[in-house]
């Protein structure tokens, strides 16, 4: 057991401080959270900005403890995040690079890795949450195009992106696993219709996206017809186990900051806050830790289809991060009523956690089933 | 960053788990049970040819010369076999006291906290014993003695007491998942269900979590690293078993299933010193000292 960096790992982990202390202070003002256009506008410099350093590829190429140390460092160097850029370096991208032709992926790629044009994600349906396979957007086949006619939810970004990854039905009559089908749509084509959903925090970070009579060509399609959803679940879990390592860093920041707080505000004598607070701290040290085993793990396994404990992780993060900003609330007092205070808006987002990317019900299903080996069933 | 145990580490866990398998499997824990407060002096001689006790003493005192990590994995499996008697005290005299590295002398301590394990077994005691009440102990595998004397904790004895209960806590994820996937109700096994099968997830989320801190401070041996592993734990053994119990059912709440037995061993653990308040006190602390949330990062 080692948690200290290979030689080549702490090179990497210099340069890229010393890199970061020099990038940062040229960064323009972040634009405020309404501003879609700015937001993409910052986001897509950003991915810029490391594409010309040489690090836009780091989630593609690099070993997954290489995208620790590079995840860890820019967010305590207080790096932007990937933002809008998710979608395509995370998982539009990874599937375009594993399943794509030679020619879509270079259509597809470089753009991504520049910086110059963002994906968003049509998979889930009004109807298909958590049931994701029984997604019913239904494409036919007219000629060299598939006219698409449905509506997907969820969508984050849909208002500023070029493409998106679009899950549909090609095959109604099929097991709903094999008659799904992948395809890169532009946003821009008639018939797309973007209507943004406001979140219980009142900003509006992803939308409804409906489609009608929406012409894609067959040229967009990647992997076979019908083989949509082996196509999807290749790259599902590309991002698992070190999705939320910035989170984490940030956390663990976050947390000191309350403790500062409650000391000033008088609060450290109550010794129930206090101990509340030094339970988290035991609790987002484990959260680091565990987030090094994993990425050990899929080191030790590489090549290999990544292992489901993201699951284990993703399950007690969601809840420590909900439990944060509970107990942000209580060192707030009567503030965390006021949505103009710091972490009241980061709690509400919070609630999401345990919902997003697969519920915690969802993920107690995957452990039983994937890790334990009980039964499937409901 | 390697983190995961090492060829070497792995080797040593699994030593240890065949010398449990074979010199005290389910059989030999039921017998225990049914002769409480007694140990078996040759198992304990046993251990210490193996090295148990003297894994951490270095090479030219006669030791094994191995580190924290490899002494937690051992302690794992001791949790794990749910092994009796006053483990912790004789490994930590090796060295001080003749004859506990060799598994020769039992050694009892009075822990900070203020209760001794196996007193009356005991060749050797550490610490002052003055005073000494028996308990009727809850685990009939550990007689207890309060003292009046209390001390403070030991980080190397909370450390490997969070590796114990980890043994313990991955023990009863074990036994819940075989009761889930054998039992059978309504027709299918207890384990198709969600109310069941969701109990089990719980269980492995804490056990691996609490993997992870443990080994994470076997590694950094940083005080902060071994509260937060001690509290993650003490509740992945508890609250485990306490699932555990649940998924069992009628038979859960029975002498004879050995459910009892991984709660009752797991609730005197957390009495030890270094658990509960202690160590969320010394992690609030840590929030203050200005390093608490990054430093340790670097690692």
């Amino acid at each position: 057991m080692d948690l200290s960096d290979s030689p080549e790992d702490a090179e990497f982990r210099a340069r890229l401080r010393e890199w970061l202390a020099k990038a940062l202070p040229a960064l323009p003002p972040k634009p405020s959270p309404d501003d879609w256009p700015g937001r993409r506008a910052y986001d897509l410099g950003w991915q810029r900005t490391l594409y010309e350093a040489g690090y836009a590829d780091v989630h593609w190429e690099a070993s997954p403890g290489v995208r620790l140390i590079f995840l860890e460092e820019t967010e305590k160097a207080g790096a932007p995040y990937v933002g809008a850029g998710f979608v395509g370096l995370l998982h539009a991208g990874p599937t375009i690079a594993a399943e794509g032709t030679a020619e879509q992926r270079a259509r597809w790629l470089p753009p991504v890795l520049r910086g110059e044009e963002v994906w968003c994600q049509g998979f889930s349906e009004p109807d298909a949450g958590s049931d994701l396979a029984a997604l019913r957007t239904r494409a036919r086949r007219d000629g060299d195009d598939y006219v698409v006619s449905g509506s997907k939810i969820w969508t984050s970004h849909a208002e500023v992106a070029d493409w998106c990854e679009l899950l549909v039905r090609t095959d109604p009559r099929a097991p709903k696993h094999r008659g799904i089908t992948w395809l890169a749509m532009p946003m821009d084509a008639p018939g797309v219709t973007v209507r943004p959903l406001r979140t219980l925090a009142g900003s509006a970070e992803f939308a409804e996206v409906f489609l009608d009579e929406v012409r894609v060509p067959v040229a967009n399609r990647v992997g076979a017809e019908n083989d949509g959803w082996r196509v999807t679940m290749v790259t599902l879990s590309f991002e698992r186990g070190t999705a939320f390592v910035g989170e984490v860093v940030a956390c663990r920041r976050v947390l000191g900051e309350l403790a500062v707080r409650a000391r000033r505000d008088g609060r450290w004598d109550d010794p129930v806050l206090r101990r509340r607070l030094g339970r988290l701290n035991a609790e987002f040290r484990a959260l680091w830790r565990l987030t090094q085993w994993n990425v050990s793990e899929a080191e030790a396994a590489r090549g290999g289809v990544p292992g489901v404990g993201g699951s284990v992780f993703k399950l007690r993060y969601s809840q420590a991060r909900q439990e944060l900003y509970d107990t942000a609330a209580e060192v707030l007092g009567d503030a965390a009523l006021d949505l103009d205070r710091p972490w009241v808006r980061d709690r509400l987002s919070s609630l999401s956690y345990t919902i997003a990317a697969g519920t915690s019900q969802i993920q107690r299903d995957i452990v039983a089933e994937r890790i334990l080996g009980l039964p499937k069933g409901r | 960053m390697r983190f995961r145990p090492t060829d070497d580490q792995r080797a040593l866990r699994d030593g240890v788990r065949a010398l449990l398998a074979r010199r005290f499997d389910r059989e030999a824990l039921r017998a225990a049970v049914d002769r409480p407060g007694r140990l078996d002096r040759a198992l304990w001689r046993e251990l210490g040819a193996a090295g148990f006790f003297a894994l951490r003493l270095p090479e030219a005192d006669g030791g094994v010369g191995l580190g924290l990590p490899e002494a937690v994995l051992a302690f794992e499996e001791a949790g794990r076999a749910l092994l009796p008697g006053p483990l912790l005290a004789t490994h930590l005299a090796a060295g001080r006291v003749p004859g506990a590295a060799e598994g020769e002398t039992v050694v009892a301590a009075v822990d900070g906290g203020g209760l001794v394990e196996w007193l009356a077994q005991a060749d050797v005691v550490s610490g002052d014993a003055d005073g000494a009440v028996p308990l009727n102990s809850v685990d009939p595998l550990t007689p207890l003695h309060t003292v009046p004397a209390r001390g403070a904790a030991d980080p190397t004895a909370v450390l490997l007491t969070a590796a114990e209960q980890l043994g313990t806590a991955t023990r009863a994820c074990e036994l819940a998942v075989q009761h889930a996937r054998a039992r059978e109700q309504f027709g299918r096994p207890i384990g198709a269900f969600q109310a069941v099968k969701h109990l089990c997830a719980d269980l492995l989320v804490r056990v691996e979590t609490a993997r992870a801190a443990v080994y994470a401070a076997a590694v950094t041996a940083d005080p902060a690293d071994i509260a937060a592993a001690r509290l993650l734990a003490d509740e992945a053994a508890v609250r485990g078993a306490r699932d555990c119990l649940q998924v069992h059912g009628g038979m859960g709440f029975t002498w004879e299933a050995d459910v009892h037995l991984l709660l009752k061993r797991a609730w005197v653990r957390t009495r030890r010193a270094g658990g509960g308040t202690e160590s969320e006190e010394l992690l609030a602390r840590d929030l203050l000292s200005g390093t608490g949330g990054q430093r340790s990062c670097l690692r």
